[in-house]
């Protein structure tokens, strides 16, 4: 449904895309995860045909984007970043006006459908500058699928919106990914992880991962991280355990021990042990942790591995939108 | 033509719900009926003037203000879509860009069309009040005329609301390149030396002399009607290689 192929694209001199390659199914829900400026904007607004490519293809439903640029353009269904309303239309006027841009038959009546789906049948006739903001993300994503197109494209759906609202577009979206192809961008790993098929990580224009999102996480972490907690004073645990061979990263935790990485295939579980026991420490705990997206993504979007030092906190950063 | 007619409708929507073209329009009735009142009062009370007043007292002013409110119509057409993010729905719809110009140009002519019909109600006083009633050739060429010019004018606006984003450089441009053609060239005209080229080019360039020399007199000339028509054809044009051209930058 989605062929992309070799897409490069500069803003100036700086390489916003690089040469990025991918395919989406029929029935796909792909998640596009990247830190703010990595270029999914960019990626997502060539796929629509709004910004062109500086070399590489794309083809919507088997139509060149540049090529056969309007017969691409019936088949998609895309939601930019910021929602796309005009304030003086109320909310059935503006369906109704990209419904007939559409040429939707019927549109009466496949906006009175489409409203139900987005739980906005009792807006119609509200004003778009007077919705909230979670209602005008919904009514951008009633515009979106307005047509029935093969290809949805997404672009933060749930950005700005509260917790119900999130849990709701969520589910909107898996819905819809039964028919459609849904392409969606977000930096909020959670709602891959819940929502996608599979998963794309984006950086600096580049793809650096890509799988579904149970065998991102088993394929990158194994049990090659381990916690250590010791009872009383852990001064100077740090740097023992770091002395170890095969350790590459010791970092400390919330609990008052630590947490260490080991190269990949290296085994030091036998060594680290027996170093902090020998070095008098009461060892209470020792125990493998398996890492969470949110880490993997950092891994794997970190400029300088070396000069970051990011403490390890479970899913704190999207504790507000984990409702589910 | 189904897209032209739609984003056209949109657009004329709009602007009956925006106030700022109301108070345009709520000026250029007001001006317009001072400027009846006053002409059709001196000539009543047997002061200054003594004949009859003739379409001129309608067609004049029209006109003077159209020049001044058409850069307004048109300075939020393409700029304001940008503000708004809506820029981006039209780009990626089914819709040729020319498709875009010109239902947009479409939209603010048939509001500035409606306003000059509103008009008409003074040139048909003026015919109740005078014996034998008025020259109804001059009213009708005249009429034509108007729309002629202000759909001229918009479409110069909607080729610069296209390439400014900023909807005040718009209106100033806008109303400069008008000035240009409507006032500035007609000097032109008359510092060439009279018969020569430059003189006969300046006088077929100039927007005003299509205008006053025949369209108000009761004629309606093939070269003036091209002359109009050619030129919103030409700066639509350009608006919709402009806005092809935005998509490259």
């Amino acid at each position: 449904m989605i062929e992309v192929e070799g897409l490069v694209k500069y803003y100036g001199s700086r390489l916003v895309v690089d040469h990025l390659t991918f395919h989406a199914e029929k029935g796909e829900i792909l998640g596009f995860l990247g830190p703010n400026g990595a270029g999914k904007t960019t990626t997502m607004r060539i796929l629509t045909g709004y910004l062109p490519p500086n070399a590489g293809s794309v083809k919507v439903a088997g139509f060149d984007v540049l090529e056969q640029s309007i017969e691409a353009r019936k088949r998609l269904g895309y939601l930019p970043e910021t929602v796309p309303l005009y304030t003086d239309m109320n909310v059935f006027e503006y369906l109704k006006f990209m419904g007939d841009l559409h040429r939707v038959p019927n549109v009466d009546d496949r906006v009175d459908e489409v409203l139900e789906m987005v739980h906005m049948a009792d807006r119609y006739e509200s004003l778009i500058g007077n919705l909230s903001k979670g209602m005008r993300q919904r009514v951008g994503l009633a515009q979106a699928i307005l047509h029935k197109p093969d290809v949805l494209i997404l672009d933060e759906p749930t950005i700005g919106l509260d917790p119900v609202q999130i849990v709701e577009v969520r589910n909107i979206i898996r819905e819809l990914g039964k028919e459609h192809t849904v392409l969606l961008s977000t930096h909020i790993l959670t709602e891959a992880q819940q929502v996608c098929n599979r998963v794309m990580i984006i950086n600096k224009g580049k793809i650096v991962a890509e799988d579904t999102p149970e065998r991102l996480q088993s394929s990158l972490t194994g049990s090659k991280r381990y916690a250590v907690t010791v009872g009383g004073n852990a001064e100077g645990l740090d740097s023992l355990v770091g002395a170890v061979a095969g350790v590459t990263r010791v970092v400390p935790n919330q609990q008052g021990g630590l947490e260490f990485e080991t190269n990949a295939g290296a085994d030091v579980r036998a060594q680290v042990t027996r170093s902090v026991v020998q070095a008098g420490y009461d060892l209470l705990e020792f125990r493998p942790v398996g890492m969470s997206l949110e880490e993997i993504f950092v891994e794997l979007t970190r400029t300088d591995p070396e000069d970051l030092d990011v403490p390890v906190v479970q899913n704190e950063a999207e504790t507000e939108v984990d409702v589910q | 033509m189904f897209n032209i007619w739609t984003i056209a409708k949109r657009e004329y929507k709009a602007y009956s719900s925006s106030l700022t073209a109301y108070l345009f329009a709520f000026i250029i009735l007001l001006v317009i009926g001072v400027i009846f009142f006053i002409s059709i009062s001196s000539v009543m009370s047997g002061m200054g003037q003594t004949t009859p007043p003739g379409m001129d007292i309608v067609l004049y002013p029209v006109m003077f203000l159209l020049v001044f409110s058409c850069p307004a119509f048109t300075m939020r057409l393409i700029s304001e879509e940008n503000r708004q993010g809506t820029w981006e729905l039209l780009m990626t719809a089914p819709v040729r860009d020319a498709e875009i110009v010109i239902g947009k140009w479409l939209g603010s002519f048939m509001f500035v069309a409606t306003l000059i019909g509103m008009t008409v109600i003074y040139p048909l006083a003026l015919h109740l009040m005078t014996n034998p009633g008025i020259d109804q050739g001059p009213m009708v060429t005249g009429y034509i005329g108007l729309l002629l010019v202000s759909g001229a004018f918009l479409a110069m606006g909607v080729a610069i609301s296209a390439m400014l984003s900023n909807q005040v450089a718009s209106y100033i441009l806008t109303l400069g390149v008008i000035i240009m053609f409507w006032w500035i060239l007609g000097f032109f005209t008359q510092a060439a030396a009279a018969g020569s080229v430059f003189s006969t080019i300046f006088q077929f360039m100039n927007m005003q002399s299509h205008f006053y020399e025949s369209m108000t007199q009761g004629i309606l000339p093939l070269s003036g009607v091209v002359y109009y028509l050619s030129f919103v054809v030409f700066s639509l044009m350009l608006a919709t290689v402009v806005v092809e051209t935005r998509r490259w930058r």
